[in-house]
């Protein structure tokens, strides 16, 4: 297209109908006039039609002349959307504003250079956290008209010091993908609800009707244990609680679990295990201290690429400082690596025995550390994989039933247990080289060097991920490298509030505010104490995890399930055959909450369209323990809620007669004839603070929906179970001020580094480290072996599958693929494998092909050069594109302590299409 | 040496680009009157779980024509070839051309002041480390069409439509 300007002069009295004339033109708009001068800019195909189109114009009757000022060729014909500056607008209104100035004419205001004064240019900065993963940078979030206009890294966040990576950058765009859902969405057939029907647009009092219908339906004929919720690591902390609430206090099932099952439960629960107390030690401050960097399972390149900044930094800035990562491919990481290590899927285990033994054997063992703070245990084994009970695995398991067992043990037991962890068997069975093996080792042995410890998913996603985790904390414990700056063993986080909501709130299906489980009786008393709610309200029996729950959906014993905050059908593993049957089980109603219609969402029976990020006010909290607020900065779209509101306006449709036992009610006869809104959050504690607390200038939705400063109350009564036991949280306000603090907070003082006197003020004076979370005062260091894989490849299936991510898209991809300079950058998952692999199947680089395993497949493309380098044997596929839902063909697999799933090992075969 | 061409031509060919893209984003987006409309890579497959052909691998865009940034702040894309570049512990291909002092020879924008300041914001004599890696904010763009448009507004249009 070809733009142009031109000056038009009339004859003063017939400039009206000049103007008249040229407007109803097409191609052509009126921009600028005075008495006898009228701006014009005119599109057209060429130049030709423009001089065409002067010509005509020149005839008009009281058009005295027209000519042409300016001339831009080649610009695109559309704009992107109405709303974007686009190279074209900006074409016109400069052409216009040339020949404007060329003829004299005073310009309007807004077509001035700054037009309409400075207020026009000014944006409201706000901060908040990242949306995407536990790094939890703080970012600096700019509004303009009610729309988020821009984001940086904010330079006065601890995390990152004003850096964000390429996700993070593009935060300004995540919310407004053209297909945000903004109404509820009910399957629908003859105006009524029908599995079957098509998703149609309802009112929400129709959608909450229809929702509240069913669950007490299922609530009456099966009881509590029939209704189940998905909720995740994203939830702020408050939306964690009050689900929590609402599932174990009001309609008393235990079937709660978060997203994070799939991410870190392996972690959570090794924490529990070692230390008696859940999340790390030590905090980010540890990467300027440390003189060694080991990475074990974790791309942090790419997955947690602010991280990475700060690692890298203190690896350039200081030439002793040695990085090793360990892997069962060549990725990004390995790219800084000193020592980078491919090591054979699962064999992890060993090389961490085999450290422990070289540490042993050289006499490095730092006894004065070992023999005050830790004691020796020696676990369960051959445990099962996590399977369903009649998988011929598990029946052939011994320790299936008592796979959790420890049993105390001695310092002579552990040494003599990792004996036969010699260099040479471990470097047989991992596939590497000894003198790797052996300078890895030394790094952890030497007593002079301060070694931080990273892991992910590679650890977590293991069916012996517990066992992984604890092995590195044996490491770290034996040489006493630990609770102090730059000595860190350091599990890292996937979700922005992994520790913040599924950990610290407890929304996992065992577990209560601040490290206490639903099996004990104290901490459910005290529970209900907190939430004043009768004795003998909240189940003892822990619920299903998420594994199970898709296993129960199926088996048809879960009936009501209400997913929010995740996209659990492209998560699960095996979902055609173990999560989306169940999903359209004719006797289930499945509910899911989300802003874009994911998967999961088009699988359900009813959709609620939910408020995102910075629509809402919120909480985090990241890897190293920091808790950070923000405010709602912008309004959701159409009657997208969020989900707080969703779950805090569905309990008014409850009574305590409804779902609490007659016996309770009978001796509690203050709880009758109340709802659960009334029992749960107008509770006297929730709803304490007024709407007059809310802060100037920032919108709340809820709570002027409930008529309280919701998010505050939950939040101070949440907060009241971790003070004063070691989970201490700073008063609600004062995260609204800070860039967060990490807990425990004591005086207005954050913690860095637990269990370490002078730094932690629970460590009695005088003990110099003390693991208080243990009875005993003591760490554990477990005596666990090697024992294989669930699945490896054979003669069929003859190559090992790994899946996991990319930088440029987070989890399942439905904020990132909807940025199109995201989506751009990584349009699509493909199968990163070796060229010879490829060559050996006749399959060239970017050819189709179908990875099919025994319980599913997928088409993807053959990726033999890009940024992960495979070595013989192992494919990667990362699972964001729903278009290659990889999650087909994975193993259910999960490790039998922690239910977490085994995402990194099972074996597929790649053939051409 | 990877000139930024300044002529009408350069020009010319970046709204060529956008115009051959373009029709991407006029996908219709409809009310919804049956719900979302399915878009297979965000939404899967109209059967839910059912396979969808990979459609051929998108090209990388390397026309060299600087894009306009949504915001100050956002990283700029590469607009050329990085295939091949070493990025590790020994050698950044990336500053042989954007680094300060080769920048007259290359003839590529240098990086940006910000990439000199340490984590205190204290201004180093060269690139710091902790940006050393630039691929973690700059990425190169394919040519593949945007899946749904997005209707974020630029920081100088923002409300007018509605005004």
């Amino acid at each position: 297209m070809h733009i142009s300007s031109a000056v038009i002069s009339v004859l003063p009295a017939k400039r009206t109908g000049v103007v008249a004339e040229l407007s109803a033109m097409s191609g052509i708009e009126v921009h600028h006039q005075n008495e006898s001068k009228i701006i014009i800019v005119i599109e057209a195909r060429d130049t030709g039609v423009i001089g065409g189109r002067l010509a005509e114009i020149a005839g008009i009757e009281g058009v005295l002349s027209a000519n042409m000022v300016t001339e831009h060729g080649g610009v695109p014909r559309k704009t992107r959307l109405a709303s974007a500056l686009s190279r074209r607008d900006l074409l016109k209104a400069q052409a216009a504003a040339v020949a404007a100035a060329a003829t004299g004419i005073a310009l309007p205001a807004a077509a001035q250079p700054v037009a309409g004064g400075i207020g026009t240019l000014e944006i409201r900065w706000s901060k908040a956290p990242c949306r995407f993963c536990g790094t939890g940078c703080g970012v600096m979030v700019g509004v303009k008209e009610g729309k988020v206009v821009a984001t940086h890294g904010d330079a006065l966040a601890e995390v990152n010091r004003g850096l964000n990576c390429i996700k993070g950058y593009f935060l300004s765009k995540i919310m407004y993908g053209a297909d945000r859902l903004t109404t509820p969405l009910l399957r629908k057939k003859n105006g009524v609800f029908d599995k079957t029907g098509e998703f149609t647009p309802v009112s929400w009092d129709e959608a909450f009707d229809v929702m509240a219908a069913r669950a007490k339906q299922v609530l009456k004929e099966k009881g509590p244990t029939a209704l189940g919720m998905f909720g995740s690591g994203q939830w702020t902390i408050w939306e964690g609680y009050a689900a929590t609430k609402l599932m174990r206090a009001g309609f008393r099932s235990n079937n709660l679990d978060p997203n994070a099952r799939h991410c870190m439960a392996s972690a959570a629960y090794a924490f529990m295990r070692t230390f008696g107390m859940d999340e790390p030690m030590g905090c980010y401050d540890d990467f300027e201290a440390a003189d060694a960097f080991m990475l074990w399972g974790a791309n942090m390149a790419e997955m947690h690429p602010i991280l990475w900044t700060r690692l890298t930094d203190r690896r350039l800035s200081h030439p002793h400082v040695r990085v090793a990562v360990l892997s069962t491919f060549t990725n990004r990481s390995s790219d800084l690596a000193d020592i980078p290590i491919v090591f054979k899927p699962g064999t992890d285990l060993a090389i961490l025995n085999y450290i422990a033994n070289h540490i042993i054997t050289t006499g490095r063992v730092n006894k004065d550390f070992v023999g005050k703070h830790t004691g020796f245990v020696k676990g369960m084994v051959d445990i099962g994989y996590g399977l369903r009970p009649d998988h011929p695995l598990e029946a052939k398991a011994k320790g299936v039933l008592r796979a959790a067992a420890m049993q105390p043990s001695d310092f002579e037991s552990f040494a003599a247990f990792v004996k036969e962890y010699t260099l040479d068997k471990v470097s047989a069975l991992s596939g590497v080289e000894r003198g790797f093996l052996r300078d890895l080792a030394e790094l952890y042995a030497d007593p002079k060097r301060k070694v931080m410890s990273l892991w992910t998913m590679g650890f977590n996603q293991h069916v012996r991920g517990v066992w992984a985790n604890q092995l590195m904390y044996n490491l770290h414990l034996l040489t006493g490298k630990i609770s102090e700056p730059g000595n860190s063993p350091f599990s890292l986080t996937g979700q922005p509030s992994a520790c913040g909501t599924a950990r610290e709130v407890g929304t996992f299906a065992h577990r209560l505010p601040a490290d206490m489980t639903v099996t004990n009786a104290e901490h459910r008393k005290h529970a209900e104490d907190t939430w004043r709610v009768p004795h003998g309200i909240i189940p003892e029996k822990p619920g299903y995890h998420a594994v199970e729950q898709d296993r129960m959906l199926r088996d048809g014993k879960l009936n009501f399930y209400w997913i929010q905050v995740n996209n659990n059908l492209q998560a699960a593993p095996n979902n055609t055959r173990e999560t989306y049957p169940g999903y359209r089980n004719p006797e289930n109603f499945i509910v899911v909450s989300d802003a874009y219609p994911t998967v999961t969402a088009l699988a359900a029976d009813l959709i609620l369209p939910a408020a995102m990020w910075v629509e809402k006010e919120g909480a985090y909290g990241n890897s190293e323990r920091r808790t950070h607020f923000w405010r709602q900065l912008v309004m959701a779209p159409g009657e997208a809620r969020s989900d707080l509101w969703q779950l805090m306006e569905f309990s008014k449709r409850f009574t305590t007669d409804e779902v609490w036992p007659a016996e309770v009610l009978a001796a509690n006869p203050n709880y009758r004839d109340k709802t659960l809104f009334d029992v749960l959050f107008k509770n006297g504690n929730v709803d304490r603070f007024p709407l007059s607390e809310l802060p100037a200038g920032y919108e709340n939705q809820e709570s002027k929906a409930f008529g309280f400063y919701v998010q505050k109350g939950l939040f101070e009564e949440y907060a009241s179970f971790g003070r004063g036991h070691g989970h201490d949280l700073a008063p609600f306000d004062v995260y609204h001020e800070n860039r967060g603090l990490r807990w425990p907070v004591v005086n207005g003082k954050e913690t860095r580094w637990r269990y370490r006197e002078g730094h932690d003020p629970y460590v009695k004076p005088g003990k110099g480290v003390e693991f208080y979370g243990q009875p005993d005062r003591k760490a554990k260091i477990i005596a666990v072996p090697y024992e294989p894989p669930a699945e490896s490849p054979d003669k069929e299936y003859d190559i090992w599958l790994v899946t996991g991510r990319v930088l440029e898209h987070w989890h399942s991809g439905s904020m990132t693929m909807r940025v199109p300079e995201l989506y751009k950058a990584f349009p699509g998952a493909c199968c990163f494998m070796h060229a010879e692999d490829a060559r050996a199947r006749g399959i060239n680089q970017g050819a189709e092909v179908r990875v099919i395993s025994r319980r599913g497949e997928l088409r993807t493309r053959v990726e033999t050069r890009g940024r992960n380098r495979m070595p013989r044997g192992v494919v990667f596929v990362p699972w964001f594109d729903a278009s290659q839902l990889i999650n087909k063909t994975t193993l259910d697999a999960t490790d039998p302590i922690s239910k977490q799933t085994d995402f990194k090992k099972c074996a597929v075969k790649v053939v051409p299409v | 040496m990877r000139g930024q061409s300044r002529s009408g031509l350069s020009a010319w060919r970046a709204a060529a680009i956008g115009a051959a893209f373009g029709g991407a984003f006029v996908r219709a987006i409809g009310a919804f009157a049956a719900g979302p409309d399915i878009v297979p890579r965000v939404t899967g497959a109209a059967q839910p779980m059912q396979d969808v052909p990979a459609p051929s691998p998108a090209r990388p865009i390397t026309d060299d024509v600087r894009k306009m940034r949504n915001y100050p702040e956002q990283p700029p894309v590469i607009p050329h070839a990085i295939e091949g570049y070493q990025l590790t512990l020994h050698a950044n291909r990336c500053l042989e051309c954007h680094r300060r002092q080769f920048t007259e020879g290359s003839g590529a924008p240098m990086i940006s002041v910000t990439h000199f300041m340490d984590r205190n914001g204290q201004v180093l004599a060269d690139v710091t480390p902790r940006r050393y890696f630039c691929t973690a904010c700059h990425v190169q763009q394919t040519d593949a069409k945007p899946l749904v448009p997005n209707h974020f507004e630029d920081m100088l249009a923002v409300g007018k439509s509605r005004r």
